[in-house]
């Protein structure tokens, strides 16, 4: 089992640890996950999440082949701008979400711990002349700064104005006088960013950011991966291995928007095959009353009839819902459509709503 | 950990006390910590009853659900409608605020073989 350099720090405050992607990480704090989650969601919330690994891909070739390699829109990117995408096989179906920011120099992408050596060897035998792959992951540490008050926080420690980096964006700059990379970027609903510097700084930058928290009277915790998860399920954001996996073709788990057709990427022919045939079954969020709906729950119709299953469900502390994503056959996938989420033996009554059940903070800006 | 010195305990952290000639049942400070936020309860319905050793509902906290058992048999007199809205009071309270039902004992005599909170201390330290 991995630890992450703020292992100890983790155990010293009291977190619950458990494997998580063969790292030993902090599930929830003191504090408690639902505390956690309406942190996050009223001020400042740090995650630990060294065991994300990142890639960069250089040369004169990195271009044309991170935008064959990946599903979405790269060619338009300007330097510094980021995106997520998903990276995709010729089946169509999902071998990572990545997250990939265009630097002058490099692109720099960002892949799941799980599927980090997976993705690696997928990079490397899809390699063309011209392309230098480097796997910085070990070498680098990463950090979410999370929620409404993120920014501020950011602009009292940084030596850039955060606050004037778009959405979407990076840049470098120091912060702590640590030199960082900095993407106004993340996986909450938030607005905030990640962070990227030399990994011997880790204890530095996050001891740092709790501090000058609480001197600013901005309300910053360390936050763990169960409000982490909740977090990104409320604000309808896939997690490998549950909303989307080899298993799952990117247009069942809903992500058309993430995969452009006017380009050639590996699976697009997958997709057009699968778009022409018809989907069988779909991604949908449900809402239940009387339990809390979890991974591998059977779906069933008002009739009895098994319809689906969950793969992953939860309370949501914002929205106070108990909330299930589960692929279900298309014709229960509408919005309002009534169904049973089968728990402990007993249908449950539950309904299709719309996803995502909170509108993250980049689309109530567009808004 | 706190322990409450009036109860008695199983050894699956299920609390009873002695209210007049009921028992009220609850699970132990140290459940609830281990349970963790807790985000649901299910519990049975008035008039039901159940024997010593049964599941009588079910408590889920972030990441599971976990059964609770009678500690002494019975028929169910309340439920604690309140936790409905809050199961975290459970979190809070769990000997006062956050308990789950009370219960009219069948065999009485049932209680006097649960644990001490003397010897549930020491289960749990262990």
């Amino acid at each position: 089992m991995k630890e992450t350099r703020l292992h100890d720090w983790h155990v010293r405050a009291g977190a619950r640890m458990a494997p998580f992607a063969n790292y030993d990480m902090p599930i929830s704090y003191p504090l408690g996950a639902v505390e956690e989650h309406l942190v996050t969601r009223r001020s400042v919330g740090l995650f630990d999440i060294d065991h994300m690994g990142q890639f960069e891909v250089r040369g004169p070739g990195a271009t044309t082949f991170v935008s064959k390699l990946v599903s979405m829109k790269m060619s338009d990117l300007k330097d510094w701008d980021a995106r997520y995408s998903l990276l995709l096989n010729e089946r169509g179906t999902v071998i990572d979400d990545l997250f990939i920011y265009k630097l002058p120099d490099a692109w720099w992408i960002v892949v799941n711990a799980g599927n980090r050596m997976e993705d690696w060897e997928w990079f490397n035998k899809h390699k063309t002349a011209g392309v230098e792959l480097v796997d910085s992951s070990d070498e680098t540490y990463m950090i979410a700064v999370q929620g409404p008050r993120a920014i501020e926080l950011m602009d009292k420690v940084s030596e850039a104005k955060i606050s004037e980096y778009p959405r979407f964006t990076s840049g470098k700059t120091k912060v702590l006088g640590i030199p960082c990379l900095v993407g106004r970027t993340g996986y909450t609903g938030e607005d905030g960013v990640e962070l990227f510097f030399p990994a011997d700084k880790a204890l530095e930058i996050w001891t740092g950011l709790l501090d000058a928290g609480e001197k600013a009277g901005i309300e910053t915790k360390a936050i763990g991966l169960a409000a982490r998860d909740s977090l990104r399920f409320e604000a309808g954001m896939p997690l490998h291995g549950h909303e989307i996996s080899q298993e799952i073709n990117a247009l069942e788990a809903g992500f058309k928007w993430a995969c452009d057709f006017d380009k050639e990427f590996i699976g697009k022919e997958a997709l057009l095959a699968i778009q022409e045939k018809g989907l069988q079954r779909k991604l949908v969020t449900v809402t239940v009353t009387g339990g809390v709906p979890r991974e591998g729950y059977e779906i069933q119709s008002l009739q009895g009839e098994t319809i689906g299953k969950v793969v992953a469900g939860m309370y949501c502390p914002t929205v106070k819902a108990y909330a299930a994503n589960a692929f279900v056959a298309v014709d229960y996938a509408k919005t309002g459509t009534e169904l049973a989420v089968v728990i402990r033996g007993k249908p449950v009554p539950g309904v299709v709503v719309k996803r995502p059940l909170y509108i993250p903070a980049y689309r109530r800006a567009k808004e | 950990m706190n322990i409450d010195k009036n109860a008695r305990y199983l050894q699956s952290h299920e609390w009873a006390r002695k209210e007049g000639d009921l028992i009220v049942i609850g699970i132990s400070d140290h459940a609830q910590h281990a349970l963790g936020d807790i985000v649901f309860v299910e519990l049975p319905k008035k008039g039901a009853t159940i024997a010593k050793g049964k599941a009588f509902g079910v408590v889920e906290s972030v990441k599971a659900a976990s059964d609770v058992y009678m500690p002494v048999s019975g028929t169910v007199e309340a439920t604690n409608d309140a936790l409905a809205g809050d199961p975290a009071t459970i979190n809070r309270d769990p000997y006062n605020a956050g308990w789950l039902i009370k219960i009219k004992p069948s065999n009485p005599a049932e209680f006097d073989s649960l644990l001490s909170p003397t010897d549930y201390e020491a289960q749990i330290k262990e």
